[in-house]
């Protein structure tokens, strides 16, 4: 291949074998040979560009108390604190969507993929996944709020004034990310599941293990990178989601406990996020403090790039074998639709 | 036991169906079909609502969903437009012309920009870019020319869509990559052979084969765009307008609010009264529409399995 011939910056001069010379090309197909040259690097460009001026603009308002200060009310960036109970509220959320998620997914896959009987439910439960994926995370949000608001899931969040219940708290918002990360944890174990030879089954059988057994014993521990990839892919959708957290978190500036249970309270509480706090702290919500939103925003992005490299890790092991480059691809299709 | 679990999930996702049409139920009732139709400003009638005093002359209900509609419908379009011109060019890129390495970088980066958040995307949208268009590309005049109609700043049409290309690029790219490099390569060479450049082959044997798949990642991106909410709501412009082509130029520059920010922007209102109806029916409509992409998406990858190949 040419790769000798890179050079950074400039798009180089592919050093090609003499029939893929362009010049005796129609103007017309060179046009696009270049401009396929200029679409590949300008996409690279913009990575590049996002995650250097996110980091310049992040490391010059990073502080590190801002890791341990709560945040305040205060028109002044000086004064408005940190956001140490955004950073919370996203470990928390997260954990209760994974925690929802991960045994959801990976036990409708398993169903899926060995027992599928009837093939009606079985076909069902995945176009219903597959639409669930493809639903905007703001109706989730809505359905989220329409079922919590009721009486009877009073103990999930807390009553407001007047009376009704006010559906909001880490518990709901935390079941409603789930949702978003249901579909992601199915389709990566089913795909996995899927890549296993039939020859390992028989082989269980043969030992006179029970399906049960097979599963639990020689199946998962076998696609645990599969698994693994889908959970952390789900992960990374529900820390970057902002709108489940607005309509079902409450989005506000610091994590509200309910009643005097340390964990159980807090759980029932409102609270913030980072994504809620960089939505709040830009122009366009009410804090308009840009050295916090670029702060926190940096971290994030941080909790992203951490989360696709721990991706690229578990795909490089495993069944996959060493993924190539179009397997990892797939990831990215992962991310927005269990693929077939 | 496993297969109750499935049954459980199932009922779940089709309560959600049902609970939010029936909820969204009440703002269509009063409406009827002219729900979807123009007719005065959103805004004013969110505004009617939340107060509890109905505009004159109409029920508390009255609801004209057009200018949110054309938001979403100028804003997906257009964006997803753009996304198929750059994904498919640059799907050639990755999987005919890029050299090894570069190919191996090319990788990260797609995922990079499928993961980061769209609130991040918000922020470097209003704090980097708006401004930016605001003081290069709209011209004093031609803020003067419409002051009377519609304030034009940063926050626009052409800011929301460029950023929502970005955020639908990398779907695009990783399905047309992956059906590119599934094409049969004795197709490419057979096309070599009778002389056809590669470019040429690239053209007519690969995209052609690759169509479908091309199709779904329309589709899916398409699906993508609709439910962005926390982006637009950011740098879509700061009210439901309902930008109008006529405009010329000037049209580019003009703010307007899809459905699903309208939904994030009013989200205070998801308790009160008649807005909340409101709300729900607008999501009923994502909902509704998602459903069809879902299905849309589902029937375009049917020509795929005919090559055996796996998108």
């Amino acid at each position: 291949m040419a790769g000798a011939a890179l050079s950074p910056g400039a798009p180089p001069a592919p050093v090609r074998p003499l029939r893929e010379s362009t010049s005796s090309w129609p103007i017309l197909d060179r046009v696009g040979y270049w401009l396929s040259w200029a679409t590949g690097i300008g996409l690279c460009l913009i990575a590049a560009a996002i995650v250097l001026y996110m980091g310049i603009k992040g490391l010059s308002y990073l502080r590190l108390s801002l890791f341990v200060t709560s945040p305040a009310p205060s028109l002044h960036q000086t004064q408005s604190g940190g956001f140490s109970d955004p950073i919370i509220g996203t470990l928390t959320v997260t954990a209760i969507g994974t925690l929802i998620a991960a045994p959801l997914g990976v036990g409708l896959a398993v169903w899926f993929s060995e027992y599928g009987r009837p093939t009606w439910l079985a076909r069902a439960i995945e176009s219903a996944l597959e639409m669930l994926a493809g639903v905007p995370s703001v109706v989730l949000a809505i359905f989220g709020l329409l079922i919590f608001a009721q009486g009877f899931l009073s103990f999930l969040s807390q009553r407001a004034a007047t009376g009704g219940v006010l559906g909001q708290s880490f518990v709901n918002a935390g079941i409603v990310m789930s949702a978003l990360a249901l579909p992601l944890v199915f389709a990566s174990t089913r795909e996995s599941l899927a890549q296993l030879p039939d020859r390992t089954r028989e082989a269980s059988y043969a030992l006179g293990k029970t399906r049960a057994t097979t599963i639990r014993r020689v199946l998962l521990p076998s696609i645990r990178p599969g698994m693994a990839s889908g959970i952390v892919l789900g992960m990374g959708r529900i820390i970057g989601d902002t709108a489940i957290i607005t309509i079902l978190l409450g989005a506000t500036l610091k994590n509200e406990p309910v009643g005097g249970t340390p964990v159980l309270g807090a759980l029932r509480g409102t609270g913030s996020t980072l994504t809620s706090y960089v939505f709040n702290n830009s122009p366009a919500g009410e804090g308009n403090s840009h050295e916090k939103a670029y702060a926190a925003a940096f971290v994030l992005l941080l909790l992203v790039l951490l989360l696709n490299a721990l991706v690229t890790r578990l795909t490089e092991g495993g069944p996959m074998g060493r993924a190539s480059g179009a397997q990892r691809l797939r990831m990215v299709l992962l991310q927005y639709l269990p693929w077939k | 036991m496993l297969g109750a679990l499935a049954v459980l999930v199932l009922v779940l996702i089709g309560a959600m169906v049902v609970t939010v049409l029936i909820k969204a139920w009440p703002s269509f009732a009063h409406n009827g079909l002219r729900w979807f139709g123009p007719g005065g400003e959103v805004d004013a009638q969110t505004r009617a609502m939340r107060e509890g005093t109905a505009l004159p002359g109409h029920s508390i209900y009255y609801f004209r969903a057009w200018p949110l509609i054309w938001g979403t419908l100028v804003t997906t379009v257009l964006a997803v437009l753009a996304a198929l011109i750059v994904s498919t060019l640059a799907a050639i890129f990755i999987t005919e012309f890029a050299p090894a390495r570069m190919r191996r970088a090319i990788e990260p980066v797609i995922r990079l920009l499928a993961g980061v958040p769209s609130v991040v995307y918000g922020l470097l949208g209003i704090l980097l870019i708006a401004p930016w268009i605001n003081e290069n590309l709209i011209s004093n005049p031609r803020k003067q020319s419409v002051i009377y109609v519609v304030q034009l700043n940063g926050a626009n049409l052409t800011t929301g869509t460029l950023i929502l290309m970005v955020m639908i690029t990398p779907i695009m790219v990783a399905i047309t990559t992956n059906a590119l490099a599934s094409v049969p390569s004795s197709w490419q060479e057979g096309s070599a052979a009778l002389g056809v450049n590669r470019w040429r082959t690239i053209w007519r044997v690969s995209l052609r084969t690759a169509r479908p798949a091309i199709a779904a990642a329309t589709v899916l991106a398409t699906a993508r765009a609709l439910g962005e909410a926390v982006m637009l709501a950011m740098v879509s412009g700061g009210s439901a307008f309902s930008a109008n082509p006529l405009d010329g130029l000037t049209f580019l520059y003009e703010p307007v609010r899809p459905l699903a920010a309208e939904i994030l922007q009013e989200s205070e209102g998801l308790t009160i009264g008649a807005l909340s109806h409101t709300l729900y029916a607008i999501g009923a409509v994502l909902l509704v529409s998602a459903t069809f992409l879902s299905l849309a998406g589902w029937a375009a990858k049917q020509p795929l399995k005919r090559y055996g190949i796996r998108a």
